[in-house]
Formats: structure tokens, sequence, C-alpha cells
């Protein structure tokens, strides 16, 4: 459940969070800048990168572990975004949220392929204590609306804390997670959904 | 059934390998509920990089910026999704999984003519000499077996005990010849029915279900429910 907590508390930013969208660019102003991608306007899509990539890079990162990997995984999924930019469905969900969702399945991808897996855990100390190093100065990043997502984490309980942190962030199937906790895999996969539907009526996206 | 709607955390959170990832996809193309809930599930796991943002190197942004200057985007989708080939290996790989978990003998009897005119065209396939067969178990959903002579150039397929398509839905199936998904006929409702498929079999390497619109459809809209790979045909 540390891992969840890892960056450190910071100085609530002012401004009214909207949604996961950073307070300096609205969700609208995000899908708006996406859909121009679409169309060619590199502009619009430096800013979208602008308005995303520490959310998108420090996401890789978790799941990678290393610098190098994970900014690969960033330059394929942004490529990927760029292409695909005329999918977006603004109906379906938030602009960073499509995001993210191609930047965790590259991660994740990348972290099961044999021979990534075998250098996660040559590099994992190492590593650590760079991206440990790199967080203390995140404090920026540390907003009023991370703080309301460790809110919402903390309403977790902590079994269901567990299993999310090791699927998403670990990057772990539900069936290996329910091995790593020594548990039936329905309870696993339950827990999984249990906690993220919580998370989601916690924050009150998707409703 | 309702067990696979489970899935939807586990699926959202990317914790599903190939095959579950296939087979769930199948289940959200019929299942409203799970695609509201996988999207709203993403939205909120999407929160929790809220929580690791780091600022990436800025020599990053050089060379995402570099690389899409270089790709054009895809145009957008303007009417339904064809279904690209390569989605389909996925399904092989659980074709080939299932295939060696239980494979349906085929019924061969070498003193029966193969041309038997008192024999339906199902059974004459049969009970071809070269008749090779593989069966598909679709779980909770029964069990398929595809049967085919290549000398009659034709293939049969057989349910058993499966589960009928949604209202309003068909299962329709398919020959993959040359990589192509060439219609092979619609499946008479039924748990337990028998029918020959349409078109010519005999080069075709592997044979699909899908679910279409009442009617059917001149291409797959969505992922194979069962793929018979003919190489793994015994």
């Amino acid at each position: 459940m540390d891992h969840i907590r890892a960056v450190p508390d910071g100085a609530p930013s002012p401004g009214a969070p909207s949604g996961a969208v950073p307070a300096d660019t609205s969700a609208a102003e995000l899908a708006e800048l996406l859909q121009r991608s679409s169309r060619g306007d590199e502009a619009a899509f430096a800013q979208v990168y602008d308005a995303t990539s520490s959310r998108a890079y420090g996401l890789a990162l978790r799941v990678v572990r290393n610098p190098a990997q994970a900014e690969e995984v960033v330059q394929e999924a942004y490529l990927d975004a760029w292409r695909s930019s005329s999918r977006y469905e603004p109906t379906r969900g938030s602009a960073l949220g499509w995001l993210l969702t191609i930047v965790h399945r590259k991660a994740v991808d990348r972290v099961r392929s044999a021979e990534a897996a075998t250098q996660r855990d040559a590099v994992y100390h190492r590593e650590t204590q760079q991206v440990e190093h790199d967080q203390t100065a995140e404090s920026a990043h540390a907003s009023l609306e991370a703080q309301r997502v460790r809110g919402a984490v903390a309403t977790l309980t902590a079994v269901q804390r567990e299993a999310v942190e090791l699927a998403f962030f670990g990057g772990y199937t539900h069936t290996e997670v329910a091995t790593m906790l020594d548990v039936p895999v329905g309870t696993a996969k339950t827990r999984i959904r249990d906690g993220l539907i919580r998370l989601r009526d916690a924050m009150g996206v998707g409703s | 059934m309702s067990d696979i709607h489970h899935l939807t955390g586990a699926y959202a959170l990317d914790a599903v390998d190939d095959i579950e990832r296939a087979r769930f996809e199948q289940h959200l193309a019929e299942c409203e509920d799970c695609r509201l809930e996988v999207a709203s599930l993403r939205e909120a796991a999407g929160l929790l990089s809220e929580t690791t943002a780091v600022t990436p190197p800025p020599a990053l942004r050089e060379s995402v910026l570099a690389g899409i200057a270089q790709v054009r985007p895809l145009p957008p989708i303007v009417h339904r999704t064809p279904v690209v080939q390569r989605r389909w290996f996925p399904l092989l790989v659980a074709a080939a999984v299932v295939a060696i978990l239980g494979v349906g003998a085929a019924l061969w009897q070498p003193w029966a003519p193969s041309q038997d005119s008192s024999l339906t065209a199902a059974e004459q396939v049969l009970e071809a000499g070269d008749a090779r067969s593989v069966a598909v178990d679709l779980g909770d959903s029964g069990s398929a077996t595809v049967t085919r002579s290549e000398s009659l150039g034709k293939a049969v397929i057989t349910t058993d005990d499966m589960a009928p398509a949604p209202s309003g839905k068909v299962f329709e199936l398919w020959l993959q010849v040359d990589g192509e998904m060439v219609p092979a006929g619609l499946m008479p409702p039924g748990e337990d029915t028998q029918m020959v498929l349409e078109g010519d079999a005999t080069t075709a390497t592997a044979v699909g279900i899908t679910v279409e619109p009442e009617g059917g459809s001149d291409q797959p809209t969505t992922e194979p429910i069962a793929l018979f790979d003919f190489s793994q045909a015994v």
C-alpha cells in the first residue's frame, strides 16, 4: 500500500481539478486537442504531451521500473495515440484515461516479455533508488487531485488495495495475483473489481 | 455465465492473459453493462497515475514529437470496424489449446462408400475417408466440432449443448481462405445442430464463428467466439 503513497504530499495547488486532468488543461480542452491531433496538428499533440507526459511517464516507470524502458514505453504509447487519435471517442471516457490505457497496456506488455522480466528484477534495487530521488523533485505534482486520489485509495480495504496494486502497478495477471496472495482465482478477481469500483465511486468518475 | 462479468476489473487493469482478453472482448461485444463498467473502471485506474507522476526527461518530448512527425494519423472509422486478420491470432492460440484439451474423434467407417446416396450431405462429410475434425470447448456454452473432408471440399459443424446466440443476433460461420474470412452461412438455432458449411472448404485453413446481427454480415464484425484451426485437425 505504500506504493500508492509513493509521491510525498505537497501543498495543494490552487485551481479546481476536473477529473484526472491537470488544472491547467481541462478535460474538454484535452479532448479537443486530441481531435485536432487526428487532423495532423502536431502543435496540438505537443500540448497533449505537455499536459499528460508526467502522468504517462510516471505510470510507465512505476510498472517497468527501468527509466530507459519507461521512456521507450512512453514514446511508443504517444506514437500510438497520435496514430489512433481519430479513434478516441469523447463520449466513452476522458482523453487522459484513453491515453493512460494505451501507456499501461504497453508497459504491461513490456514487463511480461520474459526478457524484460529478468531485467526488471536485476535492476530493481538500483532503479528504486533513482526513482525515489526523482520523485522527491515531484512535489509540484502532489496536487490537490493527488490528495483526493490518495483519500479515495484509503477507502479500499487492505486486501483490495494490495490486489489492485499488484495488478495495476505490478503488471501481474489476476491469476498471478491470486497465486502471489495465496487466494483462489475468483477471490483475486473479485478483490480487484470491488477495489476499483470503490475507487471509482469515491472519486465520482464514470457515473 | 455470470462469472465472466466479474472479469471487468482485471480486464480494465490489463491483468488478463491473451486468451482471457480475446474471450472477454468477445463478451464485451455483446454486453453493454460490462462495456460501461470497464470504461468507468479504466477511468478510475487512470486516476491512480496521479499519485505516481514523474516529469520525464526533456529529451523524451523531442523524440516523441520527432516520431509523430513521420507518421500519418489513421483515418476515422467511417462505418463498422472491419476485423483485421491479426486479431484472430489469440483465438488461434485458444483454439490450439482447446484442440489439445479435447479433440472430437472423426467418425470414420472405412467400409462405407463416401458417396452413398442414402447418406445426408453432412453424413457424407462425416464419414468420408479423409474426414478430419477439430473440436472447440466453449465452456459453459457447450462445444462444437468442425469436420472437413478435403476430397469432398466440404466442412460440417456439429454442436453439442451450445448456448443460443443473444436475442436479435445470429451465429455466423466463416471459412478462412487465403487469410480472408469468407461467409459460410448462418447457424440454425438449437442446442444440438449439424449443418454443412456453404462454400468450398478444400483450401480453408480455419473455420470461425462470430456473433452477427440478424441476417448475418458480409465480413466479421466481432471477435470470433470459436476458431477451428484445421492445422490442429485429427
